[in-house]
Order: structure tokens, then C-alpha cells, then sequence
């Protein structure tokens, strides 16, 4: 699409250079830029730049008088909500519908008084609470501060995972409380499951048209056409295949972990990537698995399924979850067995205790028999989701390669022992020399601070994975700020990851402080957020200075523990309340200086 | 107060080390905080020098090591702990202890060293002030066990006397003692001890100084006929002169040294060399004046040369003499008759003069362990649980279970038994006669294996000695897995020391008493040329030998090696074919 100034939010001018430019970039350079303004626009520094100079120097014939202005919100923790939101703006733009992108967390609650159409693009975090950049806008909806939103239309487009309780829980959130607050609904809410990109996309072109008709602009050709910033070359349905250069499980014989560190070659890809960004990995379902399944179905394993006629065996192993259960896919199961105490499962409230620890085989073998051919079964599982890991090097430091640092997931449930997919695919199944299928997932909501902002990383067990790839940033940068990891695992001499590299940037100065924490050399156990307490004085003072606080790792109770212990000692050091530390802690995420990428 | 002690500028500047205990306030270095850090479970290399002194260094798993490197790990660095047990006498308590620890803070087993002293290993660095306070409560600690002073006294661990052996063993306790180091620095890093103000130096070290000695310096107390302490090989060797079954004195070696270096000739082991005799009343001071000559004129620019042997060839015996009579004040007097037979042990039951029994159990290179089917630690263990006399430790790594009442003999033998431990009575003499240091995976100077190898070695060994109809015969066979000597295989009738993995010199000759160095026969083989070479020999040794002719004369006599007259010609005329 050339850009024009009647297509675009850019002036005469701007248009001319951007057509200059935009022919002659390679496909490399422009994934690069579009993962620059994306990472940029963290800070919201590039696009409010765009929206409130770029707009108003529109051409007035051009703009309809009567336009209502469209604000789009983003609840975003891996970025995915925040991509989509900064695309459907550029759409809205390129139709002439005036519209910004904010984050919740600088949306500032008393102009929703002002605001006129609000379309929300909102995740969910795993037990169902908004983002950590939604938190501070969810509750203040919530409260009685809130507003009547009579004024408003709205729609709400939820970004989540099956496999989880709260399925879209943020998005029904907003939907619901928009309603009550008196706003009128352009669109019914659409969940999205992990492979959102197809829904995503019908959800676009249906509001567009919806706000083209309100402001009278007539629907132009290309109006779903998809705009020159979208995506990147390799997706999770376009991976690039990167070669294994080396892998090489991090813990010793006797650890109970078994941690992959893989390197993969890049080369020829143009894939770039920065610090905080993750890798998505297309895994391959266990065939020992699949073969078990088959059997269990009673199927021809070479049936041929799917339009694309592929074999049900290859179907199950490559393109199929089989691995999670989720309460649709139960109700799905339910339409072809009568199996009274399925049946009863289906109907319970909620499935999570089912669900855990049990995959299709399990249901397929308890729950017979099934009224399902070949083709149906197929046609009710769900496309197997990339698994995102955090990206563990630096380009800086690694050029055409990317590391990545995962923790093999298996233990026994129901008397089967279980794997994690991708995690197990690539521990048990892939070798140095094979490839793997990857693609880049920008998080411009986890990125290292200017190079002279002191750091805190907080990252037990695979949860050091960014801050590898931060530290090897600032060691080849030669950054100026301090950086100050916390590290912990089970055992020192088994499960110490990256040791020695470790001391080595504590030894050249990219590190200016590590503590880590074995849980179970000791008696008492003894984690990150203890070493934290027994560093109470410096870490409030290197917080008073400025430092960014990253945590990555496990949500459900690491992230919780650390954010409580970062509350007491705000509190103890700074003699607050514990309400005025939570406030300030809440401060900092606002200002994006405590940031997490938790799972 | 008296002034204090200066070494004598020496040419060239001293080594490193020396800086180190110069600088280290009297062997604390920055120990306190080292011994803490928690990102590395190992410690600077000053530390660990001064470590020594403490009893411990750091070593690290080698079988691990390129495997940890890959994966981005430190080496797996942990401490061995040696356990100062002067004359290898350890308490059923401190036997309880000692093996409890070994699995609580060790890798499990207990090695019983050449030196009659507890060995750990695998002790992280976290760990290692908990041991020391664990078998403080038994009163055992690890002070001076290695580092440059005087190390673990030996002492005979002969059965037979009992009256002789206890007052051998108070003579070198009371040595030990006198010789320990005086600095309160043990008690103040691992015993939590106060912190005493460093006073001037003599009373800080009266015998050591602030520099301790050059290197390390052993004494070892031999009860004739049995030379278990292979006295020859001490800095200092006492003979015991009994007269009218009484312990009247000593007479003295001096200079005896295993260590050397592959390819420096500079280096050799040696034996020490007759001094005098002295009354057992004046032994101690006779040690101390011996040690302080090394201490003033040890070389202290090249530790490879710094042991008291080497002092005293370059001085000169009869120069030493002289000096050590100007320290006195008094002369010693003439050397006393005493004869040697063997330096092995005597396995299984002797019942002592005082009725009193005592059973010497064979430990295969001193390694104390649960085997499969040879519960050798839990049988111990449970040993000790009713056991009211002792356990010594014999220099050939092997155990005494000593002074064993009539009335408990029978339910020992009943454990004995019931663990399947044994006096080696079904293996061969050459596999009782062995010794084999620690070497691979955690000594830091291993060159080849040698406890791990050695028993498979003598197993294959064993069907020549075997078919050669010579299974009785006892030949002294010794392993090093480098040439620092731990097993003194220099002394070996048999001896090897390890050049590179899987690879031998291989030495022949020693004096089956101990008094003769061996000669290597040939360089830098393998276990085949080993077999190659050994088979012919043993089998000639079979059909020729004399009457009485133990194997390190007859190699000797049958050509194959030339005698070592000297430890300054150990590495000369290798054959005299």
C-alpha cells in the first residue's frame, strides 16, 4: 500500500519521506523498525509523538467534522494486547478515524469523562488479574470513583488461553463494568484463545466498519487491507527453522531439575532481537504420546485429516494440543460420549481441579465410548500454541544467534508420567545439529533502562533467562548503571545456573552485586525474597536512586513474595504505611520502573 | 619476652608462600570471610595456602570438571578435612563421630590415611566450620595436619606390647603437642574461640616464628621388629630401644622424604639418615632442636627443595649433628642395636601381655565405606557401638580394633562376621601388602589413578603370584598417582608412580623392612607392559629365589634393577645388566 496523506496519519511531507524510505528497506530492516517504534512505544514516546503532532497536522477538508475520537486501550503483560492495540490504531488511522493508542497504566482515570469511543484490547495474567500494566485502571473502574460512561461506546476484544480457569477474565471485566457504568456496546465481546491472530483480525475489519458507518466515512477499498507495519516475517504460523548450534542441560546428575540451554543459529533469518524480548517456540507433541492416544481412539493413525490432508498421526504430533484440557474443549468432548460422569464434569462450575494433571488421553480412556470419527476429533482440538521463553543473549553479545533457557516441565499425574510439550521436545527430542521452529515476540514492556539507571534483576530458576541476555547487553554496551541480580534455586552445586558467568561479570563490574538463595542446601528454606529482607537498606536506597526493579519466574508464588517483601521494605525503610508502600510500589509499576515477565 | 624469630636472608627471595604467612597474622589470612562468600565454593589461592595449616585445603571433583565447565558451572569445589589423630588412636566415640560426619557433611566414606590420620573429602565450604565444631565435641581437630609444621606424629600401632605401645603413643602424643602450632587462629575461625590480641612473636609461635618451617616436616616412631611407620621416610624417625622389655630411648634418623618431581633430578625421595640415640626423657627436645634447624636453614626460595632432606644433604649429616649438639648442649649418644623385619601389618587376632585382645582388620587403601556385600562402615560403625577399648589406625591404612576384653572378643567376632569384614585372610599377601594413595577424582595432583586402579591392578596381578605358587608371599606394592609420595612407593618392593592417565613408572627394589629406596625399572607404561614386565620377574622369583629372599632384594640380585644405596642417586644407573 503506498501511503497517502488521505490513508495515513501523515502530513505532505512525512508521507513523501516515508514513501522514499519504506520501498528501499529489506524485509530485515523493516522488522527491525516495526520492533523499534513497538519496544519505543513502551514509553508511548514515539506514538503519543505521532498522535499529538502527526494528527493535528492533518489536512483539515480531510478530516469529517463530526468524527468521534477513538482511544484505544491496551492491558498488555507480554506485549501481545499492546501490538494489537498500536496495529488497530494505524488501521483506524489510515480510514481517517481519529484514534490513539494508551497504555492503561498512562491513561489517567478522570479523562474517561472525555474519552468518546474506547476499544479495549485486554489480557489476562494466569489466575485471572488484569496486567500489570491494568491493575491501577481495572481498579479505579471498579470503585466508586468510576464515572457514569453514558457518553461512551465500546468494544472489547480479550486475549487469552483455554487452558486456564479464568479464560478472558480482563476482558469480560472491562466489558462488563463498561456496561454497567452506562456505555453503549459496539461489538459484542470476542475471546481470543492463544492462536488470536485470525479472530483478532475479523474483530478489526467489524469495528472498523462499525465506526466508518457511525462517522459517515464511506468503507474504502483496502479497508481490510492490513496495513505495511504489521507482523513480522516469522510468526508462530510462519517459524523460521534456527539450527541447535549447542545444548546443554545446565544442572548437574543429581539436580531435580534439568535446565536446557540452547543456542540457535539465526543466520540468513533477518530475525532481530533485543534484551527482554522472547522466543516463541513451535513444539512438537510426545509420539509416544500420540501413538498412545491413537490406540486408545481406536483410529487409523493413517487416516488423512484436515483440508490440508495431512495424516491424523502428523496432525496430533505437529499441529494439535493434546496435552491441555480447557472447559470448552471438555463441552466439545461431551457432544460425542453420553458417559454420565463426563457428563457431570462438564457441568461443574468450574474444572480446574479435572483438568490438572490430565490430558485428552486421560478423558479418551475414561470417559468411552466416543460417537467421533477421525475428522471430528480432529476439528475439536485446538491448533498447538508457540510456547514463549525468555530470551536468555544479547545480539550485542551473540550476534546471528539466540539462546534460550528452559526448564524441563514432567512429572506424574494419574499414574502417566506427564510432559511439558515444548519444553520436553526440546530437552528429550531435539539434538545439536536439528532445527527448531521459532519465531521473535517482541515484549516492549520488559526492556533494560537507559544504560545508566541502576538495575534490579530479580530471577530464580529459569527466571534469570532475561537478565542474562540484559547483562550481556550492558557488558557489551559498556552501560554505566549498576546492575544487581538475586538468583536462587534448590541446591548451590547442582543448580547454580550460568555460575560462572555470573562471577565473571561480578568479577568485571557488569554485575555489582548477586545474591543468591539455595533453597534446600539449608535447614529452613531460604529464597530470593529473604535475600532481599537481609538487603533491606541498600535496595531501598538503590530504589531511591532510581533503580528499575525487573522480577521474571514463576507468578504464583515467587512474584507474589517478592512484590510482598519489596512492600515491607519500602514500609520499614521508608517508615510508610503499608497502604502508602503499596501505593508507591503501584507508583513504580505506573512509571514502568518495576517491571515483571512472570508464568 | 624473647625477640624474635628472623630467618636468614637465603639467595634468591622467597617464595610466594612465605609472603603468605608473612602476611597472614599468623595463618588467618582473610579466612573469616572467605569461608563464607556464597557465590563460589572455593576460596582465594592465599587462603587456601594457609587452609593447609588448618588441616584442609580445597580440591575439586576432577571426574566432573570439563563436564561442569560445559555447563557453565565452577568446579565442584569442596574440602578434604584431615583429622589429627597423633599414633592413629582414635576412641570408639571418635570413631562414632568421624563417621557420622563423613556422611553428613562428606562424601560418605572415610579414608584412613598413610599417616594414621582421618581423611574427609567432599566437604563444601559451608560445611567445614560445622565438621570442625562437631568433632571438637570429641576432642579431635585438624590443626597442623597439613601446611609447613609438623604433621601427625606415627606411631607404631604393634598389638603385641601393650605396656610398650601405650607408652610409645603418650612419647608421640606428647611430640605432637609440644610441636603444634600456638596461634589461637583455629579456635578463633572455627571454634567461634575469642579473639586474642597478636602478642610479639615468640609467644605467638615459640618454636615456628611467623614464617612456620620451608615445608612440611613428619616425625614417625617405629617399635622394632615392625617398621608399620616406614621410619626411614620421616623427616624424623624414631626407633624405639626396648632393653629388659622396657622403652629406654630412641635412636634418631633424620631427613627422610618421599615427594620429588618427574624430570627434575634436583628432587628424589630419600631415607633418613642416623643421628644418635637418645634417651626416651629427651626425645621431645631433641625433635624440637631437629625441626628449628630446619626451620633456620631450610630453603625457603625453592619449596621443591625446601624439605628437611634436602637441608641436610646440602649440609651435610655431620654439619646437622653439630649444630643440633650446639642446640642441645649435649651430644647424642650411640646408635643401640634394634632389628627390622617387615614394615606390613599382622592381620587378625593377637592377644596382647595384658590379655587384652586386639583384631587388625585389612582396608583396602584405607578407604572406609559400604561396599556391596561388604558393609565395611556400617560393621564398624556398629562395632564401635560396643567396643571399650580403641581403634588405631596403622601407617599401612589398615585397623586395629584394640584392647579388646575376653568377654567382648566374642560379640566383635560375631560383628566381624555378621559385616563380612575381614583380616584379608582369602585375599593374597600382595594385595595385603598394598598401598595406594587417594589420587583421582579429588587430589588437585593426580597424574593417574591409584586408589581406584590399584585393587584391579593386583587382581590380575594375583593369577601370576597365584600360578607362580607364591599367593603367601609377601611383596610390598605401592601406588602414587604422582610423585609426591602420599603412598610411599618409593619404598615399595613394587612401587608405581603416575605419569599421565593410565600410564607408570614403574620401581623396583626397596627393602621389604623399609630401608631401601626402590629404582625404576621403566618409564610411562601401561597396565599390559605392567603385566608384560612384572610376570617374567615374579615368576623367576618363584622358581629362584633364596631362602628367606624377599622380592626388592632379589630383583637386586637378579639384575634387574641396581640398588638404591641413596636417595642422591634414586635416579641413577637404572640397570646394572
Amino acid at each position: 500500500m503506498k501511503l497517502q496523506v488521505i490513508n495515513s496519519p501523515f502530513n505532505e511531507e512525512q508521507v513523501q519521506l516515508l514513501n522514499d524510505l519504506l520501498p528501499k528497506l529489506t524485509a530485515a530492516q523493516k522488522q527491525w523498525l516495526n520492533g523499534y517504534l513497538a519496544a519505543t512505544s513502551a514509553s508511548d514516546v514515539i506514538v503519543e509523538e505521532i498522535i499529538d503532532h502527526g494528527a493535528p497536522a492533518l489536512p483539515a477538508e480531510t478530516a469529517p467534522q463530526k468524527t468521534r475520537t477513538v482511544t484505544v486501550l491496551f492491558a498488555s503483560q507480554t506485549g501481545n494486547a499492546q501490538n494489537l492495540a498500536q496495529k488497530l490504531t494505524f488501521e483506524l488511522q489510515a480510514k481517517n478515524i481519529e484514534a490513539e493508542v494508551v497504555s492503561m497504566a498512562k491513561f489517567k482515570p478522570n479523562s474517561l469523562k472525555k474519552v468518546e469511543d474506547v476499544l479495549i484490547v485486554a489480557s489476562t495474567n494466569g489466575e485471572g488479574e488484569p496486567p500489570d500494566n491494568a491493575l491501577g485502571f481495572h481498579e479505579f473502574l471498579y470503585s466508586k470513583r468510576a464515572p457514569k460512561l453514558d457518553h461512551v461506546r465500546y468494544a472489547v476484544l480479550a486475549l487469552g488461553d483455554t487452558s486456564y480457569e479464568f479464560y478472558c477474565k480482563t476482558g469480560h471485566d472491562f466489558d462488563d463494568r463498561f456496561k454497567e457504568l452506562g456505555a453503549e456496546q459496539l461489538l459484542p465481546i470476542v475471546e481470543c484463545d492463544v492462536d488470536y491472530e485470525e479472530p483478532a483480525a475479523k474483530w478489526f475489519t467489524d469495528i472498523q466498519n462499525i465506526l466508518a458507518q457511525a462517522t459517515n466515512t464511506p468503507t474504502a477499498e483496502n479497508a481490510t487491507a492490513p496495513t505495511a507495519t504489521g507482523g513480522t516475517d516469522y510468526t508462530r504460523n510462519n517459524p523460521f527453522a534456527a539450527e541447535v548450534l549447542e545444548k546443554i542441560n545446565l544442572n548437574m546428575t543429581g539436580s531435580n531439575k534439568h535446565t536446557v540451554h540452547l543456542e540457535l543459529s539465526l543466520e540468513g533469518s533477518g530475525i532481530t532481537y533485543e534484551p527482554g524480548d522472547s522466543l516463541g517456540i513451535v513444539p512438537k507433541n510426545n509420539v509416544q504420546l500420540v501413538d498412545a492416544l491413537i490406540t486408545a481412539l481406536g483410529f487409523d493413525a493413517n487416516k488423512l485429516v484436515t483440508d490440508k490432508q495431512v495424516t491424523l498421526r502428523d496432525a496430533l504430533i505437529n499441529d494439535l494440543e493434546i496435552t491441555v484440557l480447557s472447559k470448552p474443549l471438555l463441552q466439545k468432548i461431551a457432544e460425542f460420549t453420553t458417559h454420565s460422569d463426563f457428563q457431570n464434569i462438564v457441568a461443574q462450575t468450574s474444572v480446574k481441579d479435572f483438568v490438572y494433571g490430565r490430558d485428552v488421553l486421560d478423558v479418551v480412556e475414561a470417559y468411552g465410548p466416543f460417537s467421533w470419527n477421525e475428522e471430528q476429533f480432529v476439528s475439536i482440538l485446538r491448533k498447538i500454541p508457540g510456547r514463549l521463553y525468555s530470551i536468555s543473549s544479547a545480539q550485542s553479545a551473540v550476534d546471528e544467534e539466540v539462546h534460550v533457557t528452559i526448564g524441563r516441565v514432567g512429572y506424574e499425574s494419574h499414574g502417566r508420567e506427564r510432559f511439558g510439550v515444548a519444553s520436553t521436545h526440546v530437552a528429550d527430542t531435539i539434538e545439536i545439529g536439528d532445527t527448531v521452529n521459532v519465531y521473535v515476540h517482541k515484549n516492549p514492556n520488559f526492556k533494560l533502562p537507559a544504560e545508566d539507571k541502576p538495575a534490579i534483576f530479580i530471577g530464580p530458576g529459569t527466571g534469570i533467562a532475561p537478565f542474562r541476555s540484559f547483562l550481556q547487553e550492558r557488558e557489551e554496551t559498556g552501560a554505566t548503571g549498576e546492575s544487581w541480580l538475586f538468583f536462587g534455586e534448590q541446591h548451590f552445586v547442582t543448580d547454580f545456573l550460568y555460575q560462572t558467568e555470573l562471577q565473571a561479570w561480578l568479577a568485571n563490574g557488569t554485575l555489582t552485586n548477586l545474591n543468591v538463595a539455595f533453597s534446600r542446601d539449608t535447614d529452613q528454606k531460604v529464597y530470593v525474597q529473604h535475600r532481599m529482607q537481609e538487603e533491606a537498606a541498600e535496595l531501598y536506597d538503590w530504589i531511591n536512586r532510581g533503580a528499575y526493579i525487573y522480577v521474571c519466574g514463576d507468578e504464583k508464588h515467587m512474584a507474589k513474595d517478592v512484590e510482598q517483601t519489596l512492600i515491607q521494605i519500602i514500609a520499614a525503610q521508608g517508615n510508610k504505611s503499608e497502604a502508602d508502600a503499596v501505593a508507591f510500589v503501584k507508583e513504580l509499576q505506573q512509571e514502568g520502573r518495576y517491571l515483571r515477565d512472570v508464568y | 619476652m624473647t625477640e624474635k624469630i628472623k630467618i636468614a636472608p637465603q639467595d634468591g627471595s622467597f617464595s610466594d608462600v612465605e609472603r603468605i604467612k608473612t602476611e597472614s597474622n599468623y595463618l588467618r589470612g582473610t579466612l573469616a570471610e572467605s569461608m563464607v562468600e556464597p557465590i563460589s565454593s572455593g576460596i582465594n589461592d592465599d587462603d587456601n595456602r594457609l587452609m593447609k595449616f588448618h588441616g584442609s585445603y580445597l580440591q575439586d571433583d576432577r571426574d566432573v570438571r570439563a563436564e561442569r565447565a560445559k555447563k557453565k558451572l565452577e568446579p565442584a569445589y569442596q574440602f578434604m578435612v584431615r583429622v589429627r589423630t597423633p599414633g592413629g588412636v582414635a576412641t570408639p566415640k571418635q570413631w562414632l563421630v568421624m563417621d557420622e560426619m563423613g556422611d553428613k557433611y562428606g562424601n560418605g566414606s572415610l579414608k584412613l590415611t598413610t599417616r594414621q590420620a582421618f581423611q574427609v573429602h567432599g566437604i563444601l565450604k559451608w560445611n567445614v566450620k560445622k565438621y570442625m565444631q562437631e568433632i571438637n565435641d570429641v576432642l579431635l581437630d585438624c590443626i597442623a595436619a597439613c601446611g609447613d609444621v609438623n604433621r601427625n606424629v606415627m606411631c607404631n600401632a604393634n598389638p603385641f606390647i601393650s605396656s610398650l605401645h601405650k607408652e610409645a603413643y603418650d612419647i608421640s602424643a606428647a611430640i605432637s603437642e609440644h610441636l603444634l602450632p600456638k596461634t589461637r587462629a583455629y579456635h578463633e575461625l572455627w571454634l567461634d574461640g575469642e579473639k586474642v590480641e597478636a602478642t610479639p612473636d615468640r609467644e605467638m609461635e615459640p618454636i615456628y616464628g611467623e614464617l612456620y618451617l620451608p615445608r612440611k616436616f613428619k616425625i614417625g616412631m617405629a617399635i622394632p621388629p615392625l617398621n608399620d611407620v616406614d621410619v626411614y621416610s620421616q623427616d624424623i624417625g624414631l626407633i624405639a630401644i626396648i632393653e629388659n622389655n622396657e622403652l629406654v630411648g630412641f635412636n634418631v634418623l633424620a631427613g627422610g622424604g618421599m615427594g620429588m618431581n618427574h624430570g627434575d633430578d634436583t628432587t628424589y625421595p630419600q631415607l633418613g639418615r642416623f643421628v644418635g640415640y637418645v634417651p626416651k626423657d629427651k626425645v621431645v627436645d631433641v625433635c624440637e632442636k631437629l625441626l628449628t634447624i630446619q626451620r633456620d636453614h631450610g630453603n625457603r626460595v625453592e619449596r621443591k627443595n625446601a624439605r628437611f632432606k634436602y637441608t641436610i644433604d646440602r649440609l651435610g649429616i655431620d654439619a646437622v649433628k653439630e649444630e643440633l649438639c650446639k642446640r642441645l648442649g649435649y651430644e647424642l649418644e650411640e646408635l643401640r642395636e634394634f632389628s627390622f623385619e617387615h614394615s606390613g601389618d599382622r592381620y587378625g587376632w593377637v592377644q596382647g601381655e595384658d590379655k587384652k585382645w586386639h583384631f587388625t582388620l585389612f582396608i583396602q587403601s584405607g578407604r572406609v565405606k559400604d561396599f556391596d556385600g561388604y558393609p565395611l562402615k556400617t560393621g564398624l560403625r556398629e562395632i564401635a557401638k560396643i567396643h571399650t577399648g580403641e581403634f588405631r589406625m596403622t601407617g599401612n591404612q589398615n585397623l586395629v580394633i584394640a584392647n579388646v576384653t575376653a568377654q567382648k572378643k566374642k560379640k566383635i567376632e560375631a560383628l566381624i562376621a555378621e559385616y563380612n569384614l575381614t583380616a584379608g585372610e582369602h585375599y593374597s599377601a600382595l594385595r595385603r601388602s598394598s598401598i595406594a594413595c587417594v589420587s583421582f577424582p579429588t587430589c588437585g595432583l593426580a597424574m593417574a589413578e591409584a586408589e581406584r586402579y590399584l585393587p584391579s591392578l593386583i587382581e590380575k596381578l594375583e593369577v601370576v603370584v597365584d600360578e607362580a605358587g607364591i599367593r603367601d608371599k609377601e611383596i610390598i606394592i605401592r601406588m602414587s598417582g604422582c610423585p609426591n609420595g602420599c603412598s610411599r612407593a618409593a619404598l615399595g618392593e613394587i612401587g608405581f608412580i603416575g605419569k599421565g592417565p593410565g600410564k607408570y613408572n614403574l620401581y623396583l627394589g626397596a627393602a621389604h623392612d623399609g630401608s631401601r629406596l626402590n629404582k625404576m625399572y621403566k618409564e610411562n607404561i601401561g597396565e599390559e607392559e605392567i603385566l608384560a614386565e612384572l610376570t617374567p620377574i615374579l615368576q623367576r622369583y618363584a622358581k629362584e629365589r633364596e631362602e628367606g629372599e624377599h622380592f626388592g632384594d632379589f630383583v637386586i640380585r637378579a639384575g634387574y634393577v641396581a640398588a638404591t644405596t641413596d636417595g642422591t642417586n634414586f635416579h641413577k644407573e637404572l640397570q646394572n645388566v
